[in-house]
């Protein structure tokens, strides 16, 4: 773990990192590639809905000793519908039989009661008109479309409207990736996975945002200085802030994967497991797009904006001219900063090989 | 830890003491709150403590519109149906803005309340053979007009005379004093002989009267007598079980409320169904200033029983003159009648307000409830499902937050004790307040909302990585600990505030937007979400400020989380003059 902390120690100091800007046509190309085998199996395969959205009925039985086989044709003679019976962890049987009206359901429990030869008070049911899972989903999609326009609105005011179309479009991106696995791999859509779903959007945006503040923070007098140009600083921040990242993301998964393994090991199936399953997949795409596509992305908008294209020029002169004059030229820039914290916030010296030397140079006696 | 050294410069340091006390008076206020108000425990939703929830969708089907009143109309008569099954903890509540909600706890006929909750029809006009107010107010108050002038009369024209020129009779009516009224009805009932004329004859000629009036065994009416004259309208208790299982040709009890008092009815057989009402309007009438009427109109059967019994109720005198609008037991208004009624109209005129015209229409019109209704889902969890989801949410948390406190311990070291108090003291909060929302405002603790708890788990530790990874880069920057807690709090706080800002946005829009689970979940996410703020602005900050000062983690000891070393801060080269003292006094 003190690995971890050294790890962080170098990224802040930039002996190490990664360029995820210069990289950046690679990582939109693998997310392109998957949020296209997402639509595309969600295309072919379709998602698997749950009884919830279909109508019909889940029963769970008490701890009991008959068979999956034995319960499978007892529902089948009770309703006259196919049934889908599982053995959960805890010895209960789930029984599920789609596409039957909430009023035959009480018929159907008594007669599963009188096949099991046990109480019908001591069978839960789950029963569920055909339009529920649809009302589910629209209040979903609904909620989802209300938050994006507000989250819009709130980072375009809080950080600027570049911010916030990236951190839409990876929010869109960890969407469609999650219904896409959903859809790959078969797992049911329950109420549970919906709820799941859309955590995930306070999730993912939460990752990205603190990127986008370290960034807005390190760029702010970004203009005064003919150093960096702006992907450079966007890339300091992702390595700045990927500790952080990295934290978080095990932080917030492992309670999930508490759920998941408690939803899915011991009771076998039901909200638990649906709700973790599903933010497990989008936390995990919500830390990939928050690093990969989000920042990167802003860089890209950004370095179309006039001033930072005239920067960017600004910088690589000086680059050029900094090849042939090597090392003098890398300590001096910092003590041409009059202003203290600018040069702690745009140059963040701390991050660069070139602060080396910046005990030296820089007057810090200057400071308050 | 070593005892502080130094007590000085406190005041440079924000106040670190005031804070913590704050959070720790605050936490004891509300934990002394919960156990005053003896709710110790978060009140548990149904998948939890087993039982049925039920959830209807309004359609829109009536040609009357789905808006907050007619669904506030709707659980209002649920509720009482559902309270009148004689279970005292159902609850009924709307959810989103066209759903409705119905827990009944575990222990109920959940079959019969499902009967209950989703029929419409449920509305008798009752001929009223006795009324009397009930409960302490009834002595005091001599009902004002409101109360007895609701009088129905031929539509269009008696309205005029007889709302006005009325009212004077009427409004003696409930005042007349208790007893005599009693004793009215109780001569009416025991013996057909009658001294009261008009109590005869309004029975015999009413269409099942025969039947109730006086071949039946007169042990059934001597009952029904004795359950009239014990019965306490001003109880809620008694009031949800008077009339409850009448038949409709049965001879009934009710209650209802006119201005505040509660009074009692004994009420013949129905004479009209509610199902005979073609439609029922609240109209203001600008011609007469009678205010607020509501006028309806029969079918073909309902005009011809409404005029049979309107005829026979304008022979008698008061209270035999009226009609109980009968609604789930309980009668929503009691008009009189003057006249026979004939041609299929009426209105009914009084004192109303807009409101309450309007609601008696909506009574009279859709029986009872305003809206028709569809099952959309029903759950039922027995106790011993319940009792494993349970279960299952507590053991989940439990594994997800050792999960959590192992990975802190090993990544902060020391630091991690901060992390955990925090967590220790979101956890507490979080608890008691959901102990404490559970009366106040019907929260129940269900499984999503379990869930949305360990979530939060991550979202409350994530606001202590971010302050101690900046407290960290302070400290790789050469800084020693105190001006790098200082330091790295206003840039922290910044970050929390905006991401904690989106966590609950998030929150809030699923909550008003979506219906059922999800709004378990979506509260409990933002509930969490505002007390991390409240936590790490009034709890760890000023920890941090205090643990600062001590040894253990000012000098950087290697098991602090915050040692210079392992952290590879640069060695500092020039001590800032805010720092130099400090550290040379460590030195």
């Amino acid at each position: 773990m003190s690995k971890l902390g050294n790890l962080g120690a170098r990224l802040h100091r930039g002996e190490i990192s990664y360029d995820f800007i210069g990289h950046r046509k690679l990582w939109y190309g693998i997310s392109i590639l998957i949020t296209i085998t997402a639509i595309l199996g969600l295309a072919v395969r379709g998602l698997n809905m749950g009884i919830d959205f279909q109508g019909g009925a889940v029963f769970t039985t008490e701890k009991t000793s008959i068979s999956v086989s034995q319960a499978e044709d007892y529902a089948k003679e009770a309703s006259g519908h196919d049934a889908v019976v599982q053995k959960l962890g805890n010895g209960t049987l789930r029984i599920q039989i789609a596409g039957m009206d909430t009023k035959q359901s009480d018929q159907i429990k008594t007669d599963l009661a009188k096949d099991f030869k046990v109480d019908p008070e001591s069978i839960a049911a789950d029963l569920v008109g055909p339009s529920w899972g649809d009302q589910i989903a629209n209040k979903a999609w609904q909620g989802l479309a209300i938050f994006m326009v507000l989250v819009v609105i709130y980072l375009a005011i809080a950080f600027e409207w570049r911010m916030a179309i990236a951190a839409l479009v990876a929010l869109i991106h960890d969407i469609t990736i999650t219904v896409g696995i959903y859809a790959l791999v078969g797992f049911e859509v329950t109420p549970g996975t919906v709820i799941g779903l859309l955590t995930i959007l306070g999730y993912s945006l939460y990752d990205t945002v603190v990127v986008f503040d370290s960034l807005k923070e390190q760029t702010k007098d970004i203009t005064k200085q003919n150093r960096w140009t702006y992907s450079d600083i966007a890339n300091r921040s992702i390595n700045g802030t990927l500790v952080r990242s990295i934290n978080t993301t095990v932080v917030a998964l492992l309670p999930v994967a508490g759920l998941l393994f408690i939803g899915g090991g011991f009771l076998g199936a039901g909200t638990l497991n649906d709700i973790s399953l599903s933010l497990f997949v989008g936390l995990a795409a919500g830390a990939y797009s928050s690093i990969f596509i989000a920042t990167p992305l802003v860089a890209d908008l950004k370095e179309r904006e006039p001033a930072m294209k005239a920067l960017r020029k600004r910088v690589l002169a000086k680059r050029a001219q900094a090849s042939v004059e090597e090392e003098m030229a890398d300590a001096r820039p910092v003590s041409d900063e009059p202003d203290d914290d600018a040069a702690h916030a745009v140059v963040g010296p701390r991050t660069q090989p070139a602060s080396r030397g910046r005990g030296r140079g820089r007057p810090s006696g200057k400071r308050r | 830890m070593a005892a502080p050294k130094r007590g000085r410069s406190a005041s440079a340091q924000s106040k670190p003491g005031r804070a913590l006390a704050l959070i720790l008076i605050a936490i004891v206020a509300l934990t002394g709150g919960m156990f005053l108000s003896g709710h110790t425990t978060p009140r548990l939703g149904i998948d939890l403590a087993g039982g049925t929830s039920i959830t209807l969708e309004a359609k829109a089907d009536q040609g009357s519109a789905i808006n907050k009143a007619n669904m506030d109309t709707a659980v209002e008569i649920m509720n009482r149906r559902v309270n009148g099954l004689g279970v005292s903890e159902a609850e009924v509540q709307t959810q989103g803005d066209r759903n409705i909600i119905v827990n009944i706890p575990k222990g109920t006929n959940s079959k019969e309340a499902r009967d209950q909750v989703g029929t419409t029809a449920k509305l008798y006009f009752r001929p009223v053979l006795a009324q009397e107010a009930t409960g302490s107010a009834a002595a005091t108050s001599p009902s004002p007009s409101a109360s007895g002038s609701s009088t129905a009369s031929p539509s269009p024209s008696a309205s005029k005379s007889g709302s006005t020129g009325e009212k004077a009779t009427s409004s003696s009516s409930p005042s007349a004093s208790a007893t005599s009224q009693g004793r009215a009805v109780t001569d009416a009932l025991k013996a057909d002989s009658t001294p009261s004329a008009s109590a005869s004859a309004s029975s015999s000629a009413s269409p099942s009267a025969p039947a109730t009036g006086g071949t039946d065994t007169s042990s059934a009416q001597a009952k029904l007598q004795a359950q009239y004259t014990a019965l306490d309208c001003s109880k809620k208790a008694q009031r949800t079980t008077a009339g409850e299982g009448a038949k409709p040709a049965d001879t009934t009890l009710g209650c209802g409320e006119i201005s505040g008092v509660w009074y009692k009815y004994l009420l013949g057989p129905a004479a009209v169904d509610g199902t005979e009402v073609k439609k029922a309007q609240a109209v203001f009438d600008t011609q007469t200033a009678a205010g607020w009427q509501v006028t309806m109109t029969f079918n073909g059967k309902g005009s011809k029983k409404f005029a049979d019994i309107t005829g026979q109720l304008a022979k008698n005198t008061q209270p035999q003159n009226e009609f109980g609008i009968v609604l789930d037991g309980e009668v929503v208004s009691s008009p009189y009648v003057s006249s026979s009624i004939t041609g299929g109209s009426a209105q009914i005129s009084g004192s109303f307000t807009q409101d309450e015209a309007q609601n008696l229409a909506n009574m009279l019109s859709y029986g009872a409830l305003p809206l028709s209704f569809q099952e959309q889902s029903v759950t039922t969890v027995t106790a011993a499902l319940g009792g494993d989801q349970l279960h299952a949410g507590l053991l989940a948390g439990a594994i997800g937050l050792l999960l959590v406190v192992i990975y802190l311990v090993a990544y902060y070291r020391g630091l991690s004790l901060v992390a955990m108090a925090s967590l220790l003291v979101s956890g507490i909060l979080t608890y008691v307040l959901m102990a404490l929302l559970g009366p106040a405002i019907g929260f129940a603790l269900n499984l999503p909302a379990v869930c949305g708890a360990i979530v939060a788990i991550g979202i409350t530790a994530d606001s202590f990585i971010v302050y101690f990874e900046r407290i960290r880069d302070e400290i790789r920057e050469g800084r020693s600990l105190r001006p790098a807690v200082e330091r790295a709090w206003p840039r922290a706080r910044r970050t929390i505030l905006v991401s904690d800002f989106v966590s609950f946005l998030a929150a809030a829009v699923l909550f008003t937007v979506t219906v059922g689970k999800v709004q378990g979940f979506a509260f409990t996410l933002g509930l969490t979400t505002v007390l991390d703020v409240v936590v790490v602005f009034f709890f760890t900050k000023p920890l941090m400020t205090l643990l600062a000062r001590r040894k253990f983690f000012a000098s950087g000891s290697k098991w602090s989380g915050l040692d210079p070393k392992s952290l590879g801060a640069k060695p500092p080269l020039r001590r800032t003059r805010r720092s130099g003292p400090v550290e040379t006094k460590e030195a």
